[in-house]
């Protein structure tokens, strides 16, 4: 009986009413309808005998069932192997993250010299398994956000201000920024107004951006950031004056597990999966993404995100 | 000194997080799965509860709703510390009463220390 709930079954899916499959085969349903009747009244004209007219329109809402069914139902499998598939990703990470978070944590405290005086050779050996286990964590961390991209996943939006986010986003990456020596400009133009979006994602998305600023700049480089209102939307701008992106790579950056060849030479430890979380993040907000970038010079990264609700 | 009960059933947790806040002077009590969990925040009154949510014989949900349901350990903050991080755990965990929800592997091992310091405070 709960299968005909609608309501409770399409929220199961975490996807709008119009996409759900149980609300499909409804709406299915009433064009069955109307086309018998419009067959029947159509039919009626043209064909004599009342037999033929009731086999003609018996068949036909056969034919429309069964396709309807069919195609409600493969939606439907499809829908169910996305959420399993969502599903089993975020145990995988739960179950993968255990045994890394006891790693580091044991790590971490040898490294607090808690278990006794350690040597320069050995401390050097122990953050390197750090880094490791750091960068184990963020694959796993960006599999689980791609996953839940990818799938059908409910989006718990609230008025936030961008410059906010964009300032925690700094203070948090401000070691970062030291330590490669870089010039970092702001310009942000005052009383900017809020956009509607899960703050979650916005600050995974200036995490990245500016993340790749900072790895993939040049030492005693430049990063400017703008941020200011255009029209309906707020515009953001990141430019640093970096390596670059190989003009025959360009179209593929935004793309899974993309990395480009002239990173490779500086040893950038990374995912190639930032720029394809962070387009279809701005894409999932009614947003737009774009770049532009000269190798051996520096890259320009801005969107486009509408204010309204 | 403040006491700390911290339920965990990882061991190289208790050793690492459970060692460095004896060494930061915390009286710390562990308990290994859910239901000696909930008997030692009965009997020693902690002034704060660390508690993962994946445990033997009794989930972390279960044992804060019934450290929640207790008049006698209702009032002790409990930080919920675990590798769970969707977005119903998190609802759930807090509807349940914590007071705060740390995804361990997004912490080094600092940093959650100085965020039960501050809890403490």
């Amino acid at each position: 009986m709960s299968k005909l709930n609608i309501f409770s079954e399409c929220k199961k899916y975490r996807i709008p009413l119009w996409q759900c499959p149980q609300f499909i085969f409804l709406i299915l349903g009433l064009v069955i309808i109307f086309s018998i009747v419009f067959t029947y009244f159509v039919g009626a004209r043209y064909i004599q005998d009342p037999g033929v007219l009731a086999i003609f329109i018996c068949l036909l809402t056969a034919v429309l069932f069964i396709l309807a069914f069919s195609i409600v139902n493969s939606f439907e499998n499809l829908l169910s192997v996305s959420r399993l598939k969502s599903e089993f990703i975020e145990i995988i990470s739960h179950s993968l993250r255990t045994p890394l978070t006891n790693l580091n944590w044991t790590i971490d405290f040898f490294l607090a010299k808690n278990l006794g005086k350690i040597e320069k050779e050995q401390i050097e050996q122990l953050q390197f398994l750090k880094e490791n286990s750091k960068r184990m964590e963020e694959l796993i961390s960006k599999m689980i956000i791609v996953s839940r991209l990818e799938g059908a996943f409910s989006q718990s939006n609230e008025e936030v201000s961008l410059e906010e986010i964009l300032n925690e986003t700094i203070q948090k990456m401000k070691d970062q920024i030291e330590k490669s020596k870089l010039n970092l400009e702001l310009k942000i133009q005052k009383n900017l107004p809020k956009i509607f979006v899960n703050p979650f994602y916005f600050k995974i998305v200036l995490e990245s951006l500016l993340d790749n600023a900072i790895r993939y700049n040049k030492e005693n480089g430049k990063i400017e950031i703008e941020l200011e209102k255009r029209g309906k939307n707020i515009y953001f701008e990141i430019r640093d004056s970096g390596v670059g992106i190989p003009k025959k790579d360009q179209k593929y950056i935004f793309q899974k597990f993309f990395r480009s060849e002239n990173i490779a030479k500086f040893q950038t430890p990374g995912t190639g999966l930032s720029l394809f979380i962070t387009k279809r993040i701005i894409e999932n907000f009614g947003g737009k993404i774009g770049f532009e970038s000269v190798e051996n010079k520096g890259s320009k990264f801005w969107f486009l995100i509408p204010i309204k609700k | 000194m403040k006491k700390i009960l911290f339920i965990e059933d990882e061991m190289a947790l208790q050793k690492s997080l459970g060692g460095l806040l004896s060494e930061k002077g915390y009286q710390v009590i562990s308990a290994f799965d859910g239901e000696s969990g909930l008997n030692l925040a009965k009997k020693e009154n902690p002034d704060l509860i660390l508690l993962d949510l994946i445990l033997p014989k009794m989930s972390g949900f279960d044992v804060l709703e019934k450290l929640k349901e207790d008049p006698k350990t209702k009032e002790i903050p409990v930080i919920v510390l675990t590798n769970l991080e969707g977005i119903g755990d998190v609802e759930k965990a807090i509807a349940l009463g914590a007071k705060s929800y740390l995804v361990k592997a997004e912490y080094s091992l600092e940093e959650v220390v100085e965020k039960i310091k501050k809890a403490l405070e």
